[in-house]
């Protein structure tokens, strides 16, 4: 039998993410409507610059520029001291002018990275590359009726020219799990700047993976061969000749389900020697697959040019330092700092810097403690706060720290009862349930459980378990 | 005496000294308009009511001794100046029933200076055009002739001070519309510099070099009018910040020891009658004691494919908002000349062309915006004709999709480099058609450039030529 | 000496483009990004007109270009931003006033065929 390289094919998972931030701005990126527009009776947020009427011309809104910028400080990106907006050419209902005002080649931020655990369970970290955070403008919403008894769509535009940061990663992602702790960090330190809900329910943070395959080849070592160069290269690689970007997806379930589906379709078309065709998808949750969209996928010429309406924007290097030691202490550093100054694990601390407002309160009820001049018992309370916290359901907008504090104070308060006393109550209890002293005795160890118990509801006080099952026991000899 | 003859500056006097009312003046106009306008068309909206409304208003401040820059003052505005409740076509059927819900910055300082608008004059459709013929309501007619064009795209405009249906008016130029109808229609048009007037509510054109200004009878009336236009807005983000000066006050200062630069490469291709007049001119600046220097410019006729080139690319942009959803009529309602302009811009911007076409044309631009630079190092201002040719005939520039460039290849130049420019009558060619001469200067020089005109005005007869109508 | 910079330009003339006579815009394709419904005879007309137009611009390869910038603005001003104050927004009724049709204070158009089969 001759020996033939048996080739089988491993596929891994290309992805990258692309991730339109809604900023919460007071008014719009170009005119001065204000941006809260959600809920609000159709078309009563609009101007001349957000309709497209004639003649009308847009003015940058300053604070959103910032807070772009200081996206882009928060993911580690470098900001060019030169920017400017563009304009991209396309024609769609929504959007008003016929091209929406956006960033091409000099955008806000370049280059930047999250980490994330490369597997459920490993502490092995993944750097996620970031391509570029630029800033655009908002479409109008589209909303598909039957008026009359014919099948229209009513645009409404007061959506259009809200803010969005756009944020587009590297196709460095390699599973789902990576995406979403991606999205998690994304949303939170969007949060912890304060400039942007990020509430996908919403729609102020929406996300389109793009996804693929890439081939690995294994060819199978022969027979004697010491062959072991077989080893897939994981650095550099040459990306798939083909993407698949998945559209409609409105949470992190839905994310993971999407991926996990394309992969999934991927192979089988892989797997048939076949390529599976470049396109845009959509996620359809009510049959949990995803379905081609009927949009012609012609390659669309943008025709990118620079907004003439709008001068440049150069800044000092003087202005970014400024910018940066602006920023509040960011989720991740927080973490480090819990996990350093409270003695917390990695998951306890991840948990309470999940929202801002629960961090603050956590740390606020560990000052009033320290405050108090609460005996520490062994630098454990920081540890013993947050697990009451986040075990014990507290409502932290009922409960002010101080309250929390005194709480934990007087269910843990132990009593300072003198052995002598403790003995002689002991003493009591023994004498008062002879059997279960029988019982322990036979060897029913459990049962010293239940005298404890006795022990502390005739004492009507908190005692140290421990305290009391010790001296128990010698009492029992 | 001939109400509808007053250039603004006298009917200003007239008013405040209560010799005439708003209403009569204004009434002088409408009747004007009535008699004229069937043959001229310089109007596609009339407002009538508005005006007579507004007139008495004028009238009644005036009676209480309140003083505006304008009170009273009736004016004719292009048509693709927003109006606040009226009518604002471009003279395109796109937007035949456009009524906007806002006032240009423009409209709204000439309000808040106390106008009283006549009406909206007529134009080239989305102005585009050098002639006013491809306007969708017809043609204008050049009120020295009517078998001619008044030029474009703001001949409306021009032709409205011209036959005295306005005491002046407002136009727009993105490369000579303002000049050049007022140099074929015998009046004074004023460009200022790009950034000195707000566009804020001006049907865009091409954004990088639309510029409003004034169109007037006398180059005082001009400086009055500026003096309400100029300065920043926030409705405009390129708009400067640069303080206007008091161009009204300084102009009639003293041009003593000026340098005016004139050139070959703008010889090139002239009239020789216009070029004659031009020459002539000249004379009169010398005796007045100008230094002429002869300086070697850019050649204007690259000028031409600049121009072409970043005005379409910026126009296939800025027509792609009329799909006649939110308001309009829908694109098949454009005309062939706005069709093919969007087309060439949309291939000047397409994918493998950008380079070649709209960057290029992009850097011969700093080409030309440095070699002005470096003239007005040696010369406060250039002077030359404003058109080739003085007038030409109705039909000229049908089927030619180059007309309006080729008559604009002397005014390309500095509307691509944003500078200003002011065109005065000079004389009249054999055929009795006004000839106009251009004085350029850098940027923010409109007090200077208003000045030299000035003077021009003073030592000749030739701004208070009229059409017999 | 005033002049050297255009003369210095027209030096290094870059040779003409030879297909002058034969350029061709691709009417449909650039009639469908540009949104403009055109109907057969239309295309032929403008095929023309825009070849034309073309070979007027072509000049410009004439002029040598190297290392210049572009000018994308004349102004020279940078960094004009607006401090993020609410104006007041149009009415509803104002907005929808020119609308050819309207409903419910939205603006309709016949269905856009979308997502998912």
């Amino acid at each position: 039998m001759k020996n033939n390289d048996k080739q089988y094919n491993k596929y891994t998972p290309v992805i990258g993410l692309e991730v339109h931030v809604e900023l919460k701005t007071n008014s719009k990126m170009f005119c001065r409507c204000s941006a809260d527009y959600f809920g609000n009776k159709p078309n009563t947020h609009t101007c001349p610059v957000c309709l497209g009427l004639p003649g009308a011309l847009p003015v940058p809104n300053k604070t959103a520029i910032e807070w772009c910028m200081k996206i882009g400080l928060a993911l580690n990106c470098n900001l060019p001291l030169v920017s400017k907006f563009d304009r991209k050419n396309y024609f769609y209902p929504d959007l008003a002018k016929g091209y929406q005002i956006s960033q091409y080649d000099e955008p806000f931020a370049l280059g930047g990275y999250i980490e994330v655990f490369k597997e459920k369970g490993s502490q092995e970290i993944k750097k996620i590359g970031i391509t570029r955070v630029h800033m655009e403008e908002d479409t109008g919403k589209l909303v598909h009726e039957t008026v009359d008894g014919k099948k229209v769509s009513l645009i409404d535009f007061n959506r259009s020219g809200v803010p969005l940061v756009e944020i587009v990663t590297e196709p460095d992602f390699e599973n789902e799990y990576q995406v979403v702790q991606y999205l998690q960090k994304l949303q939170k330190i969007v949060r912890y700047l304060d400039v942007s809900n990020a509430d996908m329910e919403k729609g102020d943070m929406r996300l389109e993976p793009n996804i693929s395959l890439r081939t690995i080849h294994h060819p199978e070592q022969s027979e004697g061969s010491t062959d072991s160069s077989a080893k897939p290269q994981n650095d550099k690689f040459e990306l798939p000749n083909y993407k698949v970007e998945v559209k409609n997806i409105n949470s992190f379930r839905f994310v993971e389900k999407a991926i996990l589906y394309e992969i999934k379709r991927h192979q089988e078309i892989l797997d048939k020697g076949e390529t599976p065709v470049q396109e845009t998808r959509g996620w359809d949750e009510a049959h949990q697959r995803t379905v081609s969209q009927r949009i012609k996928e012609e390659a669309n010429d943008y025709r990118y040019f620079p907004e003439p309406d709008i001068p440049p924007l150069k800044w000092t290097q003087n202005y970014i330092e400024q910018l940066k030691s602006s920023l509040p202490e960011l989720p991740d550093q927080k973490i480090k700092r819990f996990e350093k100054d409270f003695a917390l694990s990695y998951y306890d601390a991840e948990i309470l810097t999940r929202d801002i407002l629960l961090a603050n309160y956590y740390e606020e009820a560990v000052k009033v403690n320290q405050e108090l001049g609460i005996k520490n018992q062994e630098n454990k309370y920081p540890k013993v706060i947050a697990n009451w916290i986040i075990n014990k359901k507290v409502d932290t907008e009922k409960t002010p720290p101080s309250q929390l504090i005194k709480q934990i104070t007087q269910e843990t308060k132990v009593s300072e009862i003198s052995d002598e006393d403790l003995n002689s109550i002991i003493d009591t209890v023994i004498s008062e349930n002879k059997k279960a002293v029988d019982d322990f005795k036979k060897g029913h160890e459990n049962v010293i459980m239940y005298l404890v118990g006795q022990v502390m509801k005739t004492a009507r006080q908190k005692i140290a378990p421990d305290r009391v099952k010790s001296l128990l026991l010698a009492r029992l000899k | 005496m001939d109400l509808h003859t007053l250039t603004l500056t006298q009917a200003k006097e007239k008013l405040a000294k209560k010799e005439i009312s708003s209403v009569e003046l204004t009434r002088a106009y409408l009747d004007r308009i009535k008699t004229l306008d069937q043959k001229l068309n310089a109007f596609v909206t009339v407002t009538e009511d508005e005006a007579l409304k507004n007139a008495e208003h004028a009238d009644k401040l005036i009676a209480h001794g309140e003083d505006l820059p304008l009170l009273g003052i009736p004016l004719a505005i292009k048509d693709n100046f927003s109006t606040k409740g009226i009518r604002t076509t471009a003279s395109s059927k796109v937007l035949d029933t456009y009524v906007p819900p806002f006032d240009s910055t423009v409209v709204k300082r000439l309000k808040d200076a106390g106008m009283v608008m006549l009406g909206k004059a007529n134009m080239d459709a989305w102005a585009h055009g050098s002639s006013t013929e491809t306007s969708d309501f017809g043609t204008t007619k050049n009120p020295w002739n009517t078998d001619f064009l008044p030029g474009g795209s703001s001949g409306g405009s021009a032709a409205a001070v011209a036959a005295n249906e306005s005491v002046a008016s407002i136009g727009s130029e993105t490369a000579g519309s303002i000049r050049q109808p007022a140099s074929w229609c015998g009046v004074v048009g004023l460009k200022p510099t790009y950034g000195r007037v707000s566009r804020y509510g001006v049907v865009a054109m091409a954004s990088s070099t639309d510029s409003p200004g004034p169109i007037t009878k006398t180059v005082e009336d001009s400086a009055r009018i500026l003096q309400i236009l100029a300065g920043v807005d926030v409705h405009d983000a390129t708009t400067s910040p640069t303080q206007p000066e008091n161009y009204v006050a300084a102009i009639r200062d003293s041009i003593q020891g000026i340098t005016i630069g004139i050139s070959d490469d703008y010889r090139e291709g002239v009239d020789p009658e216009v070029q004659a007049k031009i020459d002539e001119a000249i004379k009169v600046y010398e005796r007045l004691g100008a230094k002429i220097k002869n300086i070697k410019l850019f050649s204007p006729k690259y000028a031409i494919a600049v121009y072409t080139i970043l005005q379409r690319s910026e126009v296939s942009s800025n027509l792609a908002r009329y799909d006649g959803i939110r308001y309009g009529n829908d694109r098949s309602h454009f005309g062939d000349e706005a069709k093919r302009r969007v087309m060439l811009g949309t291939y000047t911007l397409s994918a493998g062309y950008y380079d070649a076409y709209y960057k290029k044309a992009q850097k011969v631009r700093t080409i030309i915006v440095e070699d002005f630079t470096t003239a007005f190092k040696d010369v406060d201002i250039i002077i030359s004709a404003t058109s080739p040719s003085a007038a030409l005939p109705l039909g000229s520039s049908k089927n030619h999709p180059m007309f309006g460039e080729m008559a604009d290849i002397l005014v390309e130049p500095s509307s691509i480099a944003g500078l200003p420019g002011i065109n005065i009558p000079v004389g009249l060619t054999q055929a009795g058609l006004p000839v106009g001469m251009q004085i350029m200067g850098p940027q923010w020089s409109e007090k200077k450039i208003l000045q030299v005109a000035q003077k021009f005005e003073e030592e000749t007869e030739f701004h208070t030529l009229k059409p017999s109508l | 000496m005033r002049g050297n910079l255009s003369t210095r330009l027209l030096r290094h003339n870059t040779p003409r483009n030879d297909k002058k006579l034969n350029m061709k815009i691709d009417v449909k394709h650039i009639a469908k990004l540009a949104n403009l419904p055109l109907s057969v005879d239309e295309e032929k007309k403008f095929e023309q007109q825009l070849a034309d137009t073309l070979n007027y611009i072509e000049e410009l390869n004439e002029v040598n270009t190297e290392g210049i910038e572009i000018t994308p603005q004349v102004t020279g001003l940078e960094n004009v931003l607006e401090e993020d104050t609410v104006r007041p927004s149009l009415t509803q009724d104002e907005a929808t006033a020119n609308a050819k049709n309207s409903h419910n204070g939205f603006f309709i158009v016949p269905a856009i065929l979308e997502e998912n089969a």
